[in-house]
């Protein structure tokens, strides 16, 4: 019979061995997670230029950046755009590249590497390759266009037009979705397609009866990865804007990203834009927290309303 | 368990609570303690990109360590702003002594935020006056709110460049001198050609490389910031005029959309296919380095240089321009400031070293007595970027406590008028000036 004394002993040594296997990751979610997240939490109600030590300013910079930060709210409509288009494009075309392949008897293997491809070039250099593909005056699309009497639009130099030519970028590199959807099809029990077959049921029928309920979890994943991707938008539309604008990186004229007419501004870029270049790592931390909570929010909501997507192996 | 929850809980708490008081940097003092006369090794990076000017540095920093053994020079070339911010905040052993910037209107947050060292006390060691040894806006440029952090390391004008046999075959006798001569011109050098141009008179939109908002508005002498410190934008009809006078070019040209596709299509601004280099504009707007980059890519015709036209009333001021130049400091994180001073003085004081370097690179002289040294190039086109740089009427953008970002806000303005979203150029410079001004306090 264990006395008190002996059971708290017991209790303490349990949780003093649950905390030693959860160490490596605790230790891990403080110092890369916790305290940068406090931290910046901090610093948004700080005037802090990096130089000098930071102080106190209270509400400051919410209202700065709220109110009288021209690039926020054309920035926060950009990047909302990219989250609900580019996403839900690439899903699509992920998807439906995946279900040709799988359909495919002969030359899987080179199809496969083909749409796999693009994905592993780089970020700057296939945005650079793009803005010349794209260039309204001097690109291979848009005579190809204009030959076959298609009016061309400006892509990059058309503020309506640059966030469908970022998306056409997107959906280009599509190959690591493609991937996941084609071992996901891949899975889908035969038996099933077999039963449908029998029941008369259709292409269409099919697809949405058997192959969606069965694929649901990874589309799922590829939706809430896509999302936080897509919030995350930096370096395609920076070098694009930037490329497309004939700007010079240091020709010590002010540079501000967004061409044209902010319309490839995103939420990650006025992070560097107020920190680095303005010197405003306050305001910076305000749009950080800002990008934070709509991750947080996107990924809560899909979690939650996951409208009968995810039903296998429920 | 709540005695252990509320351990570690208290634990989270005291960890956070240490983090957040330890904050990352700390307000550099600037006392130079070191002695320039021991041997040591300082770190200078500058923003040279290509070969010809890298070289010409590089063979500046030769010159510098023939007079001074003892100290050797580490040069790291291609340093653009965003790196030198960077590095100017964390310091450290791979951190610059000094530095060089093109951005001439970073001065205000350079000196503002004490990123780099007052000069005033090494000056006066050394006893150079710099009202006597640099040009007046150059002088001024230089230093903010009566604090120097930089000196004048080579200067820019700007000028129109224009081509001399395109002119001839529009039947054009000289350069323009105001506007409205320079608006006729453009329209008669144009050449349509399907919805393109075969060859474009002048390249107004923004975008063009050099045709900023403030290398325009310098022919109007605007006035950026009233005594108070305040945004001047929306009461000096300077900037109403110069920006309506603007999209009145861009209309009578082609239209924004027209133009833009065309800008598209231009080669490198720095490199040989530069769209003035290759005829595809007749007239540009650009600074005195562009002489030497398009001669040396060998063009088809014959290079004219002239001060930018002035408008129609102010005809008794024209062959005045925009002056920025290169600005050179030291670093308040070195532990060398003293060595560095040395550099600092002989790149921009020392008459031989500032003629030769402008030689070689082509820039404009940034010293009273290398302005006037017989060593100086002869090419009288360079002559007319040595004359922009001494015309009392010349102007440049203030510093501000914020760096450009005053212009970056004009630029923007400038965007939306060119493109016709702003039709109301009133309204649209007293948004921006409350824009400016919300900024700068932002920032203080």
């Amino acid at each position: 019979m264990s006395t008190p004394y002996t059971l708290r002993a017991k209790h303490r040594r349990s949780a003093l061995r649950t905390l030693a296997f959860l160490s490596p990751w605790l230790i891990g979610f403080c110092v890369f997670f916790a305290y940068p997240l406090i931290s910046t939490v901090s610093f948004s109600f700080t005037h802090y230029d990096g130089f000098s030590p930071a102080t106190f300013s209270g509400l400051k910079n919410w209202s700065y950046v709220f109110n009288d930060y021209p690039l926020f709210w054309p920035a926060l409509r950009n990047t909302l755009w990219l989250v609900v288009v580019m996403v839900a494009c690439r899903v699509v075309f992920g998807l439906g590249i995946g279900m040709l392949i799988t359909k495919i008897k002969t030359g899987v293997g080179v199809f496969r590497t083909l749409f796999y491809l693009p994905y592993l070039a780089p970020p700057v250099a296939a945005t650079l390759g793009f803005v010349f593909l794209l260039n309204p005056g001097t690109g291979p699309v848009n005579s190809l266009l204009g030959d076959l009497g298609i009016p061309a639009p400006d892509w990059f130099t058309d503020p309506s037009w640059s966030k469908p030519a970022l998306t056409l970028l997107a959906v280009w590199g599509v190959g690591d979705l493609m991937v996941i959807f084609m071992a996901a099809l891949l899975d889908v029990p035969k038996e099933q397609y077999e039963a449908a077959d029998l029941d008369g049921a259709r292409a269409w029928h099919k697809f949405r009866y058997v192959t969606l309920p069965n694929i649901s979890p990874i589309v799922m994943f590829a939706v809430v990865t896509g999302v936080i991707q897509a919030m995350q938008s930096y370096t395609q539309p920076l070098v694009a804007g930037k490329v497309a604008s004939g700007v010079i990186g240091n020709s010590g004229q002010p540079f501000e990203p967004g061409y044209p007419d902010k319309s490839t501004l995103t939420l990650p870029q006025l992070v560097y834009n107020l920190g680095f270049q303005r010197f405003d790592y306050g305001s910076a931390c305000v749009v950080a927290l800002v990008l934070f909570a709509l991750s947080m929010a996107f990924t809560a909501l899909l979690m939650k309303r996951r409208g009968g997507l995810i039903q296998a192996g429920e | 368990m709540p005695a252990f929850r509320r351990k570690s809980a208290a634990v989270l708490a005291a960890t956070a609570s240490i983090a957040l008081f330890a904050s990352a940097c700390t307000g550099q003092s600037s006392s130079a303690t070191d002695d320039a006369s021991k041997d040591t090794t300082i770190t200078f990076w500058h923003g040279w990109n290509s070969p010809g000017e890298a070289a010409a540095i590089q063979a500046d920093v030769d010159a510098f360590q023939k007079a001074h053994p003892n100290i050797h020079v580490k040069v790291v070339g291609g340093i653009n702003d965003d790196k030198i911010n960077q590095a100017l905040r964390a310091g450290g052993s791979n951190s610059p002594d000094v530095v060089s910037s093109f951005t001439t209107n970073n001065v205000g947050k350079f000196c503002s935020s004490n990123a780099l060292v007052d000069l005033a006390p090494f000056l006066k060691k050394d006893g150079i006056d710099p009202a006597k040894t640099f040009p007046k806006t150059m002088n001024e440029y230089t230093q903010f709110n009566g604090k120097r952090c930089t000196l004048p390391l080579l200067g820019d004008s700007y000028a129109l460049y224009y081509n001399k046999d395109a002119f001839k075959a529009a039947g054009i006798d000289g350069p323009p001198t105001t506007w409205s001569e320079f608006e006729a011109d453009a329209k008669l050098l144009t050449k349509p050609k399907g919805d393109s141009y075969e060859q474009l008179g002048f390249m107004p939109n923004y975008h063009g490389y050099e045709t900023t908002t403030e290398h325009y508005l310098a022919q109007w002498s605007p006035t950026y910031f009233d005594a108070s410190g305040k945004s001047n934008i929306a009461k000096d009809p300077a900037f109403e005029k110069g920006l309506a006078f603007q999209k009145q070019l861009v209309d009578g040209l082609g239209g924004f959309t027209k133009l833009e596709k065309f800008r598209a299509s231009f080669g490198e601004e720095y490199g040989d296919t530069n769209p003035f280099n290759t005829g595809q504009v007749a007239m540009a707007m650009d600074g005195e380095w562009r002489l030497g980059m398009a001669l040396a890519a060998k063009p088809k015709f014959d290079i004219g240089v002239a001060p930018l036209p002035v408008p129609d009333g102010q005809k008794a001021t024209h062959g005045k321009g925009y002056l920025t130049g290169t600005i050179a400091g030291i670093a308040a994180t070195s532990k060398k400031q003293n060595a560095g001073w040395e550099l600092v003085k002989f790149l921009t004081t020392d008459t031989d070293a500032v003629v030769d370097f402008a030689n070689a690179i082509h820039n404009v002289p940034s010293t009273l007595d290398a302005l006037k040294s017989p060593k100086l190039t002869a090419d009288p086109r360079f002559k007319t970027f040595l004359d922009i740089a001494q015309n009392p009427n010349s102007t440049t953008t203030p510093a501000s406590f914020n760096g450009g970002q005053y212009l970056v806000s004009l630029q923007n303005l400038g965007y939306d008028v060119e493109s016709g979203k702003q039709g109301d150029i009133k309204a649209g410079l007293a948004r921006t000036a409350q824009e400016i001004d919300a900024a700068i306090a932002q920032a203080k």
